[in-house]
């Protein structure tokens, strides 16, 4: 079994110079679409940006999320979680139904609106490279080792020994460990994560364990209501043969 | 001939010649081009109207079908088959009006192929995909009987329960996901709304408003082919439909109080406020007229009460997957004029169909009964 792969991001290190920003767009092969990198948002054509919140940046891409519901809502499984952890997406099954971005807990696919044939677009963690062994584009391109990759298990101890060595340089929490069944996109930040426009509202279970519990209940839906259906139809048949019976004994009586 | 020019026509026209035209924006230009959704709003009126609410007042077909050939309620006979027309083109309109919103309506078969048994939307791509054919199925007899085939009728009327008995149980499949399709974002929508008995509201309120359907319809129909109308049956069938909405309010009023939400009903604001809209119109007002006799037997306040439960069910519709849902950003979403052209031309265009199929086929006669057409098979056999 491969080792799960993960990023970690490190808001007390990022210096907001840009560089994984730009490497994402050429890895991609992305479009400018803002000649401010620090005023764009992510879109069709940016997988990720760099935010500055107050003296903080921060990043926002897909967080690969451990049980993503993008991959559970998908009517055709056009989402796959690789073995490697990264999130990837297959046009040509897509149907255009946007279920993955109306249920994305981070709010992270967009959608080419303006074509005709349109796509999702999200990071999908250089899923080409990663498969070679090399480290996402963004990881390669950081000169302040703000984004690093990593198996996700080691990433997290060393998220855990930077919390602990220096307590008051961090906000003591490990945003990815846990939300919403854990993502393979792991976040350390000097502030409270709402203060980074993360979503901090989420379950610690995976969010398709919540429409697991409704498609859970289909088999005995069919069976009990089958039998149900069946039965009323019998007993009111008999019961309609019945009544006609004995009216019509009535009819002959007198 | 050249029809008569009617206020009614006109309008018709006029929606038809403009969703005409939001087609060809949507055709070339994209998603973009033709509506106001976005990266925050991914999904708007085409899912929350011409989905959920034309699927959901469909429910009429299953629901009287239920009551007709399963429940064995043979009084409500006449109104089985415009039921099942109606159930029928409105899910034909659904498939239809989902071609507009799908990204790749030309990969809509993709989900026979594609399996995803995790996903409320697989499950319900093919509960409406087998039911469609149930409804087809149901609805032959119709088309067997104007034709005089009988041989083929009589077999159809053999296979007839068991395929009323799917009928159901898909029914009662999708419409409650359509409900479980917005349990995985509990922390995206507002509380008033989000529950894990979702699926169980959807599925309740469809029978509710899909009751009330049948009695709109049933008006409109006496009203287009100036025939008379089965005013007994139909007050019954308003007092069940106002019956089963109260119920479903209970169950979510002690919902509400169990998991402490009904303290978001009590301050006031725009969520509580298009709550309290959504079951007054659909729910109380309706309730508190049909459940007195007088005004069920008038024509005017039953008419009129349909036409209130279909409203708040739509208004349900449309906040549970639109109002309810707080953006990330604070973008707020209005249908542009195209999605709502598009959405008309829909009703129109099932009128129209409803219209003509009614004209031309028995949909309003009551069943040839058993007996009689196995006679006249006889005289046939013996004829020939």
């Amino acid at each position: 079994m491969l080792k799960q792969k993960a990023i970690l991001f490190d808001a007390t290190l990022c210096v907001g110079c840009g560089e994984c920003y730009s490497a994402c767009k050429e890895a991609n092969h992305l479009p400018e679409t803002n000649s401010d990198f620090l005023k764009d948002h992510l879109g069709a054509n940016t997988y990720t940006v760099v935010e500055q919140y107050e003296d903080v940046y921060s990043r926002k891409l897909c967080m690969h999320c451990v049980d993503p519901t993008c991959v559970s809502v998908c009517p055709v499984a056009a989402f796959t979680k690789t073995e490697l952890g990264a999130v990837i997406y297959d046009e040509d099954k897509c149907l255009g139904c946007r279920y993955c971005m109306q249920a994305c807990p981070h709010h992270i696919p967009r959608y080419e609106w303006s074509k005709v044939n349109p796509r999702v677009r999200k990071c999908i963690m250089c899923y080409d490279r990663i498969k070679n062994g090399d480290q996402t584009a963004c990881a390669e391109a950081c000169p302040a080792e703000a984004t690093i990759f990593g198996d996700r298990d080691e990433l997290i101890e060393i998220a855990k020994q930077r919390l602990a060595e220096n307590p008051d340089n961090y906000y003591q929490h490990i945003y990815g460990l846990e939300e919403a069944g854990g993502t393979n996109v792991l976040v350390l930040s000097p502030v409270p994560f709402d203060k980074l426009g993360f979503a901090t509202n989420l379950p610690k279970e995976p969010l398709p364990t919540y429409t697991a519990k409704a498609l859970e209940k289909i088999p005995g839906v069919v069976a009990g209501g089958g039998a149900f259906l069946a039965a009323m139809y019998w007993l009111t048949k008999r019961k309609n043969k019945i009544a006609e019976e004995e009216k019509q004994s009535n009819i002959t009586k007198e | 001939m050249i029809p008569k020019i009617t206020f009614w026509r006109v309008v018709a026209v006029i929606i038809v010649i403009a969703g005409l035209y939001s087609t060809y924006l949507r055709l070339f230009g994209g998603l973009s081009a033709s509506t106001n959704l976005s990266d925050d709003f991914p999904w708007g009126l085409w899912i929350g109207f011409d989905i959920l609410v034309g699927v959901g007042l469909a429910a009429g077909g299953f629901s009287i079908c239920a009551i007709v050939h399963i429940f064995n309620i043979e009084k409500y006979k006449p109104l089985a088959r415009p039921a099942i027309l109606t159930a029928f083109l409105g899910y034909l309109l659904v498939i239809f009006g989902l071609m507009y919103d799908l990204g790749k309506p030309y990969n809509i078969w993709h989900a026979i192929i594609y399996w995803n048994p995790r996903s409320v939307m697989f499950e319900v791509a093919w509960c409406v995909m087998l039911y469609t054919s149930v409804l087809f199925l149901e609805f032959i007899p119709v088309v067997l009987e104007k034709y005089k085939l009988h041989k083929l009728l009589k077999f159809m009327k053999k296979v007839g329960i068991p395929i009323m008995i799917v009928g159901v149980i898909l029914s009662t499949l999708h419409q409650s996901s359509l409900g479980s399709l917005f349990l995985i974002i509990p922390q995206k929508m507002s509380q008033i709304w989000y529950s894990p008995l979702l699926p169980v509201y959807f599925y309740i309120s469809a029978i509710g408003a899909g009751l009330s359907m049948v009695i709109f319809e049933a008006y409109l129909s006496a009203r287009a082919f100036n025939k008379g109308i089965e005013a007994d049956l139909l007050s019954r069938v308003g007092l069940i439909s106002v019956i089963v909405l109260m119920i479903g309010f209970v169950i979510k009023l002690i919902d509400l109080i169990v998991s402490g939400n009904i303290n978001l009903l009590l301050t006031i604001n725009n969520y509580s406020l298009l709550y309290y809209l959504e079951v007054l119109i659909g729910i109380f007002i309706p309730f508190g007229l049909l459940i007195q006799k007088s005004f069920r037997e008038n024509r005017r306040w039953l008419y009129a009460s349909a036409v209130m439960i279909i409203s708040g069910f739509l208004l349900n519709r449309l906040n549970v997957s639109i109002s309810s849902i707080s953006p990330e950003t604070g973008v707020s979403y209005f249908p542009s004029i195209n999605e709502i052209s598009v959405t008309l031309m829909l009703i129109v265009l099932g009128m129209w169909a409803f219209k003509l199929i009614a004209k031309n086929f028995p949909v309003f006669t009551e069943e040839i009964h058993h007996e009689e057409f196995e006679a006249k098979l006889n005289e046939t056999t013996i004829a020939n």
